[in-house]
């Protein structure tokens, strides 16, 4: 991974999520507090902000500031486990030599595998690892698939993730007081994560 | 939205900023990352940290001083606080004899404390409270949500530590009177986070939401708007269940304003709780009534019950000296 394309894929996300403003909105406003866009809005934007400082670095390097960022200026859980997710990927990055997607799958995973951690959550409680465990899955196994169809299939992962969640109830989040309630609502956290593999997926087609 | 605000992104650090002006003699305001610590650093004592989203003023910076908190860290409105300031916040207060962290009880609160915890050069346990009774079936969840009920828990624990008692004792001293206390809001209205610019969620002149969370996050139900007596006796079942109180119980009765419902109606609740509560065969004998956690700008109140023992009610009365809880000094 280059940082070159850490950089790109920033300015993707952060355009990505400033025009889904009135969907996140709308989605935490029936099961969450209000307060989802505005975060990953605060986050995206202080990433892209930190061009300059990352433009030099090698990309685990990169990865790691990204991650300690977040951690210390979106707040809340989406802040400590995006942070995590980050950290986790520039070690994997770190650790391995190989540049190829395997690799970058393997980091991806560890990403995942850490805000699972921190997050004590899996599969089924309506979170953004509804989204993020089956598309690091489908990465991993797909890593040297066509590069299309390997897009093709992380974005329909994600997308299916997304729907999954409307039919759950929530055990972990913050949408986890409200019991049977939250059936029929879509979970923000998954759609916001949907929305970023969508646009990074959009990024790579459109390089290659 | 119709709010006093200059610019939205600076809400907080000039609401900060009034805040430590206008209570200097108390407290010392520090930016990037932001905390809030005693104006004079407390000695041989264990370090009292909490922290939380912001728009639950007074909660928490208010209840820095003594008698209860030695810092607390304000994260953006209804979002934690980061790990990096809890972690600065420590290492400013603490004073040989550890670190307790009171937290309430949202996956967000949780982990950024849990992540500053491990990376804490120093001796340290957290609290967590978990008073909100209106989440009914807890099999589901990842527990009850921690609501007014925090503010006993950090008045009767900052007594304990002002006396030089260890951490494992304040730890000890937090958990059960968290276990003792329960809470039950219901809103009237709904808030608007300043960034969001309009109302969280959508009600009717004609209903309530029982069990509303206090940031606007939706409770047991949405009802149709009745008298406050019916309301009372809700919030009181509800809160009775869970407690289980047996007769003659000698208990604290806490009504908590949201922020935007007016001190006159909050002392009909009381009026209205206390009674009934004494029909239950209760010994109301401590009572606190005001804006102690509140939800930025909702209309509505929650109930707290707190059963006390001669523990907790000593550690209660003790002197206490904050921008929003002061007595006996």
């Amino acid at each position: 991974m280059q940082t070159s394309f850490i950089l790109q894929a920033a300015e993707a996300i952060n355009q990505a999520i400033l025009s889904s403003e009135s969907v996140l909105e709308s989605l935490d406003r029936e099961i969450g507090d209000g307060d989802h866009f505005i975060n990953m809005k605060r986050g995206a934007a202080t990433i892209v902000a930190l061009r300059e400082e990352l433009a030099p670095l090698p990309a685990d390097a990169a990865l790691q500031k990204i991650g300690m960022k977040l951690l210390s200026t979106v707040g809340g859980a989406s802040g400590v486990l995006m942070g995590s997710f980050f950290i986790a990927m520039a070690k994997t990055i770190k650790d391995n030599s190989g540049n190829d997607m395997t690799a970058i799958a393997a980091a991806f995973q560890s990403g995942v595998t850490s805000i699972q951690a921190r997050g004590k959550a899996g599969v089924g409680e309506k979170t953004m690892l509804d989204v993020l465990i089956p598309v690091a899955t489908t990465f991993v196994v797909q890593a040297n698939a066509e590069r299309n169809f390997l897009l093709q299939a992380l974005k329909q992962e994600a997308e299916r993730g997304v729907l999954a969640t409307r039919d759950m109830i929530a055990t972990k989040g913050r949408a986890a007081s409200l019991g049977e309630r939250a059936i029929g609502h879509i979970d923000p956290g998954a759609k916001s994560c949907q929305i970023i593999i969508s646009a990074v997926c959009d990024l790579v087609r459109s390089e290659t | 939205m119709k709010k006093f605000i200059n610019n939205v992104d600076d809400v907080l650090v000039e609401s900060l900023s009034g805040f430590a002006s206008a209570h200097r003699d108390l407290i010392a305001l520090h930016l990037d990352p932001h905390y809030l610590s005693r104006a004079q650093k407390a000695h041989n004592k264990v370090a009292l940290i909490s922290g939380g989203g912001s728009g639950h003023e007074p909660l928490h910076g208010g209840f820095v001083g003594h008698g209860m908190l030695d810092a607390a860290c304000p994260g953006h409105v209804f979002t934690s606080p980061t790990p990096d300031q809890m972690l600065e916040a420590a290492q400013s207060v603490e004073s040989g004899k550890g670190v307790l962290f009171i937290v309430k009880n949202y996956a967000g609160d949780v982990m950024n404390f849990e992540m500053a915890a491990e990376m804490l050069p120093f001796e340290h346990a957290t609290v967590l409270t978990s008073d909100d009774v209106a989440v009914e079936n807890s099999t589901y969840t990842t527990g009850r949500r921690g609501v007014a009920g925090t503010v006993i828990v950090e008045k009767v624990v900052g007594s304990l530590a002002e006396t030089g008692a260890d951490l494992v004792s304040c730890k000890a001293l937090g958990d059960k009177v968290n276990s003792r206390t329960a809470s039950m809001g219901v809103a009237l209205t709904s808030c608007t986070v300043p960034a969001a610019g309009r109302p969280t969620f959508d009600i009717s002149d004609h209903e309530l939401e029982m069990g509303v969370g206090i940031h606007g996050e939706p409770g047991r139900r949405r009802e149709a708007m009745r008298e406050a007596d019916a309301i009372v006796a809700d919030l009181v079942a509800a809160i009775l269940h869970d407690l289980k109180p047996t007769t003659h119980s000698e208990a604290l009765l806490m009504i908590n304003g949201f922020g935007g419902t007016p001190l006159m109606e909050l002392y009909l609740l009381y009026n209205s709780a206390e009674i009934l509560l004494k029909a239950h065969g209760l010994n109301i004998t401590r009572s606190l009534v005001g804006n102690y956690t509140t939800s930025l700008d909702m209309a509505g109140a929650s109930i707290t019950l707190c059963l006390l023992d001669d523990e907790i009610r000593q550690h209660w009365d003790s002197p206490v000296h904050t921008p929003a809880l002061r007595w006996k000094m």
